[in-house]
């Protein structure tokens, strides 16, 4: 590992003297053939990546992702390129990405092992637990709590497992009950249709600040698993990778993140104005301190 | 792109972390398309038949409101009106039986689904009804009257009779849409046939949506070919000698 | 239970976005679905063995599995199997066109089979070609005898453009929903749609009975 890169930099190094020097792969070249990036992007991942009041996608990583955007311009020498924005879903973002859909996806995406099978990652950029959010009046304190009781989580992403795993393991009996995306989950908890909404803490977090009574909801229970973010690529494309992975790596090691971090996390956004007011995670700062992309 | 890596196993295998395996997942999502369809088809069955012959009767009162009915069902598409029983009822409802609907009622998203795609079905199920008693000769009717039946009897002893064996064959294809249109039941968390798809290909093994897709189509295929069969078999049960029954097949 | 109508004003104009989808999406799947339903009607009715086999096993297939599965088919399968990059919004056009042809040909087959054989052998006696034939004597009879079927058939397709929902497509449901969920006012939303999507369907086949009527008239 470490002699590879000790290599790619070598060879970076080698041809660091004309933008086109190297050969183009994968990606890097179909974007320079076609004159098109296209970035998958979510619609109710606040703040990573969701629709503001103009229906315009923004967020933290769509902030990252956009400095990818202009590091890709540069590297193919292509200031027009043109940027294609298509909305995903948890559901539909890795078939996408293995289609060819879309190039990169920015929004809350964990890099995991199984998915990496299908799809790579860049760097982290984050770092989350898997809780979940309930009723404060409700009293759910454990997962023991939601014995028999209906629990939501987002059809198609990694809790639905975790659920299904401690359904097994503590032998605990539990109503699944699916929402589309994740807004449409947190409604379900909202208008009392499920007890928890098992997912991410930071998602849990920001649906909480947004909603219209933010105080009436708590995150709760265990981490039930820690989990990086990463920008969803193709797999086997290292070409393209390297672009993501420095551009990151330059964000975390000027500073610049911090600002990004705060934009999205500690002031007001949009499209409420409302503040999610999440300092910076421990497990974060590791994260920005020693860039990596290994998956849980 | 090209590199497409085929793996028709893929349905024996183990889902990862569960214990459980892709095709158990397929043959419980045929469980619950063929619970929601027939349950379905009951209620359709029921109520459009009653609503259908209400629109023959003359009190127009009572036929202006089966039209309506009718009209309010067959007008909204099927996948708003299941948002409207799952999403708008409970909100509507008085709190206490909105709060039972949302987390006591058991299999909440079934239940919905069963009623919501039966109510839209019985709509359809009522216009095949009304025009196979608009069907029959007016006579029928006024030899009924002439024998001194009352509006029940006609209608019990004369006139549906012979209207429900003219309208099977349309009532056929309203029997294979109810299997079809119960793939809608995946918007509001049924886990039926083309959810557990929509689950497998989305996350699970995203590598290989053809097959898996391919296999969903084909039970799909059968499912339809089966009830055209069954329904083939009624027809020619039913047939009413010296008519000549709607419907191609 | 407070009804909030001014959120329904707030979010017009992505609604209208959404209808203007949903209308666009019908124009579109109507047009090419009653091109290629035509062929395909006029396949199923030809004396050329293999032409009939591949029309009829291509209408069965369509009709015999939900338009759900279709649209999931397309969505995932088209840019992988052509290379073409196309997202939720464009598929679903190729979607309806070619899911719908199956409903018009037999609609359209069943137009052209109520026209007698008098008027076809009369069209053969004039020395026209089997082209000819079709496009003068026996589409334009048949076309007007269904006009009515083919309308309400669309206006079928209209609710069931709906559907795209599921894929994240922002019709007029779609819309509906992003905002339900970004606001929390599903009751306000779905309520909307409701009213949306009947008013137009109905009003829509009041006309078509109308239209019906007068057609039968002149008949």
């Amino acid at each position: 590992m470490q002699k590879s890169l000790i290599l790619s930099a070598a060879v970076a190094a080698v041809f660091a003297g004309g933008a086109h020097a190297e050969e183009l792969t994968g990606t890097l070249k179909k974007i320079n053939d076609t004159g098109i990036i296209t970035v998958g992007h979510r619609e109710s991942s606040i703040p990573f990546s969701y629709l503001d009041d103009k229906q315009k996608p923004v967020g933290y990583a769509m902030d990252l992702c956009h400095q990818v955007v202009a590091a890709v311009k540069k590297k193919l020498n292509k200031p027009s390129l043109v940027v294609k924005l298509v909305p995903v879903t948890s559901q539909t973002r890795i078939p996408l990405m293995v289609n060819g859909t879309i190039d990169m996806e920015c929004g809350s995406t964990t890099n995991s092992k199984e998915r990496q099978k299908q799809v790579g990652f860049s760097y982290s950029y984050y770092v989350t637990a898997v809780r979940m959010a309930a009723k404060a009046s409700a009293g759910i304190k454990t997962l023991d709590d939601l014995n028999g009781k209906p629990v939501v989580t987002t059809t198609g992403t990694t809790s639905d497992r975790y659920i299904k795993q401690n359904e097994q393991g503590k032998a605990i009996d539990v109503k699944n009950v699916y929402g589309k995306d994740h807004a449409e989950s947190f409604l379900m908890v909202d208008t009392g249709r499920a007890a928890a909404f098992v997912m991410d803490d930071i998602l849990l977090a920001s649906l909480i600040a947004n909603s219209r009574n933010p105080k009436d909801f708590a995150i709760v229970g265990p981490a039930l698993s820690v989990e990086p973010y990463g920008i969803m690529l193709r797999k086997d494309d290292p070409q393209f990778k390297k672009v993501a992975d420095d551009t990151l790596a330059a964000i975390f090691k000027s500073g610049q993140i911090n600002t990004i971090y705060n934009k999205w996390f500690m002031t007001p956004i949009p499209p409420k104005n409302i503040n999610i007011n999440l300092p910076m995670s421990d497990k974060l700062k590791e994260a920005i301190k020693t860039p990596t992309d290994v998956g849980i | 792109m090209g590199q497409y890596q085929w793996n028709w196993g893929i349905i024996l295998e183990e889902v990862y972390g569960t214990g459980e395996y892709y095709y158990q997942w397929l043959i419980t999502g045929l469980g619950w398309t063929v619970a929601t369809a027939l349950s379905a088809w009951v209620i359709a069955l029921i109520l459009g038949s009653l609503i259908g012959t209400v629109r023959t009767m003359p009190n127009k009162w009572l036929a202006g409101l089966a039209t309506a009915y009718v009209e309010l069902f067959r007008n909204i598409p099927l996948i708003v009106q299941l948002f409207l029983w799952f999403f708008v009822l409970p909100e509507v409802l008085p709190e206490q039986m909105g709060t039972w609907m949302k987390q006591d009622m058991p299999m909440p998203e079934f239940i919905t689904a069963v009623i919501g795609l039966g109510l839209f079905t019985s709509a359809r199920v009522a216009e095949q009804v009304r025009t196979g008693i608009m069907a029959l000769p007016r006579g029928q009717r006024y030899a009924g009257q002439a024998l001194g039946f009352t509006l029940g009897q006609t209608y019990r002893y004369v006139l549906l009779p012979m209207a429900f064996r003219i309208v099977i064959p349309p009532l056929t294809s309203e029997f294979m849409n109810v299997f079809k249109n119960s793939a809608v039941a995946l918007a509001i968390g049924v886990t039926e046939l083309t959810f557990q798809m929509r689950q497998i290909t989305g996350e699970y093994a995203p590598g290989n949506p053809i097959e898996v897709m391919t296999m969903v189509s084909v039970i799909y295929l059968i499912m339809a070919f089966s009830v055209n069969r069954l329904m083939a078999f009624i027809e020619r049960r039913t047939q009413v000698p010296g008519y000549i029954s709607g419907g191609s097949k | 239970m407070d009804f909030n109508f001014s959120a329904i004003v707030d979010s017009k104009d992505f609604l209208w976005e959404g209808l203007k989808y949903s209308a666009s999406l019908t124009l579109f799947a109507t047009f090419f679905g009653i091109v290629f339903g035509t062929l395909l009607a006029m396949a199923r009715l030809s004396s050329i063995k293999p032409l009939n086999l591949a029309a009829s096993a291509y209408v069965n297939l369509f009709r015999s599995v939900p338009l759900l599965l279709v649209i999931f088919w397309f969505y995932i399968l088209v840019p992988l199997i052509s290379g073409v990059q196309v997202g939720a919004d464009k598929s679903a056009y190729i979607t309806f066109a070619i899911f719908e042809a199956a409903y018009f040909c037999e609609i359209i087959r069943a137009g052209i089979q109520s026209i007698s054989r008098g008027q076809v052998s009369a069209g053969q006696a004039m020395g026209f070609t089997y082209a000819q034939n079709m496009r003068y004597v026996i589409l334009p009879q048949a076309f007007r005898n269904v006009v009515p079927l083919l309308l309400t058939q669309t206006i079928i397709l209209f609710q069931d453009t709906s559907l795209v929902y599921v894929v994240g497509a922002t019709d007029l449901l779609g819309a509906a929903s992003k905002v339900a969920n970004r606001d929390y006012i599903p009751v306000e939303m779905y309520v909307t749609v409701a009213v949306i999507y009947f008013t137009i369907s109905f009003v829509l086949s009041r006309l078509v009975k109308r239209l019906h009527t007068a057609i039968a008239v002149i008949r």
